[in-house]
């Protein structure tokens, strides 16, 4: 048993630590860290930064990119980034399609689409949700039907994030209605300006547009954009979703949010001290951030004992906690903004720009425990996969 | 005891329920709280010719002379249907004050015109930078001749962006509270109108000596916006009662009608036991928000028992709201979905006048001061 890095950890923890706060603009991680939104600009700019250093898609094979990292040292790279608040590479390129292409793909896809992928020339959005088909993924309705080197496409998909600023999406599709509904799915990927394909904003309650509907109405994909073999989506979906969850735990993030927090509750008149120093109060970071060092130990301990490409079961622990706690630490700069949080989007009163964000950011971040696998889904993981229920 | 409504209290909750429910379904809600002023004007019409708007006032001061008991049926009518007309905002807080502070001149001159819903009121209280209950004002009152010249910041003022006429607080020459009348289009009045993430509207105001009327004869008022705080608490747990109500009811209707895995998701146990749970916050949310109206009406609430209600509902809003948004899924925080609106509704409930924490500490600090704890 040991806790503190190795030598070379902490040689490698400061490198990264030095590059992640020269390299990266100011401006952009300071967005990050005081929750203002990112613009597709500031998203590139850094995505392509880290790559130029080899730090965008680390997890992915050499060959195409990726670093031979230990378990701990992918770790210490992303949780370096989260404490330096520097936006995450593009999720769906480094985390998502991307090692599907690596792992599933043919050798033209893989050259066609890895490189661009990596450098986010290509902008990559999700296909996977449906109206009727959330949690139960599996029963997706949208159609692709072979005709000579093309699939047609039809069908509709739901929140699709960022769909807006996206050059292509991956897309899952029926290609057997016949069969068990996850036995005829397929993965195709394609230009969202492809003839028949339609963007629809979703404005969500916080005001922002952050998903989309996207409609297909015959739209023609060239066979050669499916990913691996017709009717093998499901598994390839699996493995995408399996890399989705460790990465959302989030806790440097939230522990940089816990730390703006206190700065702010610092400033505050309550009583005849700061609401910082006000006990009932106090008492609530600590116990928030007492529930997260737990969660960073049961991270690190995920960490540790990875061998390899096996997921951990343990990682849906990280998933829903990790969102809970990112909900927490949201809430906690609401309360801290108290009635300053009633006005919005308004320059020149006397509640601050942050205050003015924690009651919008509140609202979006109900988000965390839906998305990637709702809390619901990984409790059920829990209890089949590791308590065998 | 008796927690009963009486026949007249239902007819008067049916016929608002009636009134706000041909006013409102999602999508009107949804045009009205988009437009600048952000509510109608019909409607408050039609809660004006009701009565609506004069109910705790006297007769004599035009209104109708009902209590605590009638505006509470008409708040919580008003968070079921989530009506962002201003009740309590623009009449019952300011025109609680006056009604309290006034003198008889002044009653005559403001509030037969705010019942009918020709004026319209807003308190401007709280300061930046200082968190409830709002105790030392940085807004000051200096005599000039006749009138008072006020000087001060104060936000957020809910509803002050369409307010006729202010009541303001400040700082006495004595160092006392001061409640004070000030036009809002007066000379030195600045005000920045702005949305809530609720969808409501506020405004910032600031006062550079501007002219301003003393309400009453010029005593400490404290005591005054102190019991006018105590029932607007109340009135705060009424609203969000019904908010919560309809959060309850329309997430349990979707849980009967969305299917997810071939079944709907009634079928899953772990999400009724949970919809379980939220009603029993809503059921212990409604008795301290009855607790709270019942102690206002015969004259014992106090700030102790409008905190121990406020606790209570925001840890039942917060509670209701959170789990309607996750048991409906991604469509829980669309805007064109009612659910996140009754829930960013309770979640702006829960940080005006106090929030959880604020409450908490008035408890906290007095737990030393009773052994057993009584209603
Ligand atoms: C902001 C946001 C961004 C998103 N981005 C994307 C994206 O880019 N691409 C994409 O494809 N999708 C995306 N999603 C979709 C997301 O994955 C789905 O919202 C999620 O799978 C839940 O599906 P649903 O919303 O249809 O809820 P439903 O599946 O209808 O679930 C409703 C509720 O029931 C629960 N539930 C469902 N089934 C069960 C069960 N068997 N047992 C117990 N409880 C159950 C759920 O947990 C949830 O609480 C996004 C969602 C959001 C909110």
């Amino acid at each position: 048993m040991k806790l503190a890095l190795s030598p070379e950890e902490v040689k490698f923890r400061d490198e990264l630590r030095e590059l992640y706060r020269t390299k990266i603009p100011a401006e952009i991680r300071d967005r990050v860290k005081y929750g203002l939104e990112l613009s597709r600009d500031d998203i590139v700019t850094t995505h392509r930064i880290l790559n130029a250093n080899g730090l965008a898609v680390p997890k992915w094979p050499t060959a195409w990119g990726g670093q031979d990292w230990t378990p701990m040292q992918l770790h210490i790279w992303e949780d370096e980034m989260q404490l330096a608040s520097v936006p995450e590479p593009l999720t769906f390129n480094a985390q998502m399609i991307g090692p599907v292409i690596a792992q599933f793909g043919s050798e033209e896809l893989k050259q066609r689409f890895l490189p661009p992928t990596a450098n986010l020339d290509i902008w990559w959005c999700q296909g996977f949700s449906e109206p009727d088909a959330g949690s139960d993924l599996a029963s997706l309705r949208t159609t692709a039907v072979r005709d000579g080197d093309s699939y047609i496409v039809n069908g509709q998909k739901i929140w699709t994030t960022l769909a807006q600023y996206a050059d292509w999406i991956f897309c899952l599709v029926r290609t057997d209605p016949g069969v068990k509904k996850q036995a005829g799915i397929s993965l195709l990927l394609f230009d969202v300006k492809t003839p028949g394909v339609t963007i629809r904003p979703i404005k969500l309650i916080d005001g922002h547009h952050e998903v989309n509907e996207v409609f297909f109405e015959n739209v023609r994909v060239p066979a050669d954009q499916l990913v691996g073999e017709e009717n093998m989506g499901w598994t390839y979906a699996k493995f995408l979703l399996g890399n989705e969850r460790t990465g959302i735990t989030g806790v440097g993030r939230t522990k940089v949010k816990l730390g703006v927090a206190k700065e702010y509750a610092a400033q505050i008149r309550s009583g005849s001290g700061t609401l910082l120093e006000d006990p009932v109060f106090a008492a609530r970071i600590a116990e928030i951030e007492n529930e997260l060092l737990a969660l960073e130990l049961t991270l690190m301990r995920v960490v540790s004992n990875s061998t390899g490409d096996k997921p951990n079961p343990a990682s849906s622990v990280l998933k829903l906690r990790g969102s809970e706690l990112q909900q927490a630490a949201t809430e906690l700069l609401l309360d801290i903004a108290g009635s300053d949080a009633l006005p919005v989007n308004t320059d020149d009163i006397a509640s601050p720009g942050w205050a003015q964000r924690s009651g919008p950011a509140y609202l979006n971040y109900r988000k965390t425990t839906i998305y990637g696998g709702s809390s619901e889904v990984q409790r059920t993981i829990i209890a089949s996969t590791i308590l065998g229920l | 005891m008796d927690f009963e409504l009486t026949d007249e209290q239902v007819m008067l909750r049916d016929t608002v329920r009636d009134l706000l429910g041909r006013a409102y379904d999602p999508e009107k809600l949804l045009k009205v709280t988009d437009t600048e002023l952000g509510w109608s004007r019909d409607v408050w019409r039609q809660l004006a010719e009701l009565g609506v708007l004069g109910l705790p006032f006297d007769e004599a001061d035009g209104g109708v002379g009902a209590g605590p008991v009638e505006t509470m049926v008409v708040m919580e009518e008003i968070g079921r249907r989530n009506a962002p007309e201003p009740l309590l905002d623009a009449v019952l807080i300011p025109g609680g004050l006056i009604a309290r502070a006034g003198t008889a001149e002044q009653r005559q001159a403001v509030l037969p015109a705010l019942t009918a819903g020709e004026t319209l009121l807003a308190f401007a209280h709280a300061e930046p930078g200082t968190r409830w209950p709002a105790t030392d004002l940085a807004t000051t009152a200096v005599r000039d001749g006749d009138v008072y010249r006020i000087t001060g910041v104060k936000n957020p003022v809910p509803h002050g962006d369409c307010a006729d006429r202010l009541v303001v607080s400040a700082t006495l020459p004595d160092g006392g509270l001061g409640l004070f009348l000030v036009a809002a289009d007066a000379e030195g009045v600045t005000r920045t109108a702005y949305r809530t993430f609720d969808e409501r509207r506020g405004a910032n105001i600031e006062f550079a000596s501007a002219a301003a009327e003393l309400l009453g004869d010029g005593g400490d008022a404290r005591s005054v916006v102190d019991t006018v705080t105590v029932a607007a608490q109340a009135s705060l747990c009424a609203e969000s009662l019904g908010a919560m109500e309809e959060a309850l009811r329309l997430t349990t209707e979707y849980l009967k009608t969305r299917k997810q895995f071939g079944v709907t998701l009634s079928k899953f146990q772990t999400l009724t036991q949970r919809a379980a749970n939220m009603y029993v916050s809503l059921e212990l949310a409604r008795s301290m928000s009855l607790y709270a109206t019942a102690a206002v009406a015969d004259g014992s609430a106090d700030a102790v028992a409008a905190s121990r209600a406020r606790l209570q509902v925001g840890r039942s809003g917060r509670h209701i709201g959170q789990e309607a948004i996750q048991m409906h899924g991604g469509i829980g925080i669309t805007s064109e979905y009612p659910v996140s609106h009754y829930v960013a509704r309770l979640t702006a409930i829960a940080r005006t006048l106090g929030g959880d924490l604020e409450h908490l500490r008035v408890l906290s600090d007095r737990v030393g001061d009773y052994t057993l704890v009584e209603f």
